[in-house]
């Protein structure tokens, strides 16, 4: 990269924005609490806010194939954030939002960053938003994130986010609001993985407000240890409209996930649909990986790598 | 060469124990496709369970090649040249094709290489590697694809647990091709079934009743010699 960056921050880079190498797009990148590098290009605008941490993000109309990379590092043990990030993505445009976290702690003091991010897309725009959150550093002090997203659906338009939790997070609460207008489409699709005495709460409220609008939210989790996990959905349709929400999640060891999904139709013609299941590995699949030359070990790690890839 | 030596296993049924295999001596010879037959419960799913360790046998012993692998867990059994296809494919969520195929390969394979095994069974192969292993995909599309994973490890003794169950005329046909892949001088074929077709195809032909062997040999004398109201007389004729 010709930006400057170290070791740790480069391993950083790699597993939570996939950054080998300089991004082609506009970036923005924030380390220890400050912001290091911005670039905008001839469509994608950021703009460091005033008065607050955060930035905001212009994608003009009917931008296409563009991505946005805005990654956020924490390698100082004690060090605690709130940040805002607003992004405004033009009708027709078709972008890509790369975010992710990394929290390296190698103190004794627990590090933080809570991130809202909220999203207003235009008529007929699309926006892939991937964030992948890691903790690392063998310090005693926690690894905290909390991200809030918040998405405003201009009809037609789409939406699909992937969050990632890799792993190493002590304590994590993601909280996402979505509303939709007419036509309007959200996939979300979840992976958190938890260990130890980590926990992880999930908590989605998406309103289908317009004709035809449809969500979909896939949430796969493993908990492993003494690790908790909760998810909570909560889809409301206001008229003729789809939703389904899936909720899986693997348990080990003395793990505990608990599962609130909730559908609200308010209208004859919302169909919504949710199912949940949550249990420990099943012995077949075990059994299956092993008759193929595999140790139970082994198989569970393929099982567990699969489930959440 | 695998041997099964005086195998004996039972189970808890609240009165005490019931047994379900009750002395099986039965030896599998090099190149051999031995149809192991009989009607439900007589102990032919057990039997194969055993052979591949995924029940353990209250006596007996198991001899593989000269081997005794009766201590061996289902790892090691299939580490020492032991493939299984299940009567009931497993689903797995996140899990492709493609990646059970590469593990079942044993090392890395091109993806021309596990397409060819796909075809084998009759499927459009490259439709079919990025397709999650899960309910995106037919009962009848998973035992096809669980049988070319038993073709694909390409292993010295391989069990095929009714690979007919589930599984359409057309494919049913094709599937006859795919065991004659298997024929080998060095290879044992054994075969779970109630199907015809795939009996006439043995090379022996095993008869279970109540837990032991009632009856072995080729298949046209051992077929012809069922009466009508032996265990066998339940199984399935082809529609052929």
């Amino acid at each position: 990269m010709s930006l400057e960056f170290s070791a740790l921050e480069h391993q950083l880079l790699a597993q939570v924005a996939d950054l080998e190498s300089d991004p082609s797009g506009a970036y923005n990148f924030r380390i220890n609490g400050q912001p290091y590098a911005h670039m905008s290009t001839a469509n994608v605008k950021i703009t460091p806010k005033k008065g607050k941490s955060g930035i905001d993000v212009r994608v003009k109309p009917n931008t296409k194939g563009e991505s946005v990379h805005i990654p956020v590092l924490i390698t100082d043990s004690g060090r605690q954030e709130l940040v805002y990030n607003d992004f405004y993505i033009g009708k027709g445009a078709d972008v890509t939002i790369v975010a992710g976290c990394g929290i390296d702690n190698c103190g004794g003091e627990d590090s933080q960053h809570d991130g809202v991010h909220t999203f207003h897309l235009g008529q007929g725009s699309h926006v892939k938003y991937v964030e992948k959150h890691l903790g690392t550093g063998a310090g005693t002090g926690g690894r905290i994130l909390n991200p809030v997203t918040k998405i405003e659906q201009d009809a037609d338009s789409a939406f699909d986010l992937e969050t990632v939790q890799l792993g190493g997070v002590t304590r994590a609460v993601r909280t996402t609001t979505a509303k939709l207008a007419a036509g309007a489409k959200l996939h979300i699709t979840e992976r958190i993985l938890t260990s130890d005495r980590q926990t992880a709460r999930t908590q989605f409220d998406v309103v289908l407000a317009g004709k035809d609008s449809a969500v979909e939210v896939v949430s796969r989790a493993v908990a492993r240890k003494r690790s908790t996990q909760e998810f909570i959905s909560n889809v409301r349709g206001t008229t003729q409209c789809y939703g389904r929400v899936e909720c899986d999640g693997i348990m080990l060891d003395k793990a505990v996930i608990r599962s609130t999904p909730q559908i609200s139709a308010e209208n004859v013609d919302a169909t919504l649909t949710h199912e949940a299941t949550i249990g420990k590995i099943a012995g077949e699949q075990l059994i299956k990986l092993q008759t193929l030359g595999l140790t139970a070990e082994d198989a569970e790690n393929m099982i567990i790598q699969g489930f959440l890839a | 060469m695998l041997q099964l030596q005086d195998i004996v296993y039972s189970v808890p049924d609240g009165k005490g124990r019931k047994t379900i295999l009750n002395g099986v001596n039965l030896t599998f010879n090099d190149g051999e496709r031995v149809v192991i037959t009989g009607h439900n419960g007589s102990g032919k799913t057990t039997l194969a369970k055993i052979i591949m360790g995924i029940i353990k046998p209250d006596q007996g012993r198991i001899i593989l090649n000269g081997e005794d692998i009766t201590k061996l867990d289902i790892t090691a059994r299939a580490k020492k040249g032991l493939a299984f296809a299940f009567q009931q494919p497993v689903r797995f969520k996140g899990l492709t094709v493609g990646d059970l195929m590469q593990v079942a390969h044993g090392r890395f394979a091109l993806r021309a290489e596990l397409c060819e095994y796909l075809s084998k069974v009759g499927l459009c192969a490259a439709d079919y590697l990025d397709r999650e292993l899960s309910n995106e995909l037919s009962g009848g599309e998973l035992k096809r694809i669980e049988i070319a994973m038993a073709l694909l490890r390409d292993a010295a003794v391989t069990i095929f647990d009714e690979p007919e169950a589930g599984i359409d005329l057309w494919s049913f046909e094709n599937l006859i091709d795919a065991f004659d892949t298997l024929k080998s001088d060095k290879r044992v074929t054994i075969i779970i079934s109630h199907q015809e077709r795939v009996m006439q195809s043995a090379d022996r032909l095993v008869v279970m009743n109540a837990g032991q062997v009632e009856q072995t040999g080729a298949p046209a004398i051992v077929l012809k010699s069922i009466r009508p109201d032996a265990p066998c007389a339940k199984l399935q004729r082809s529609k052929q």
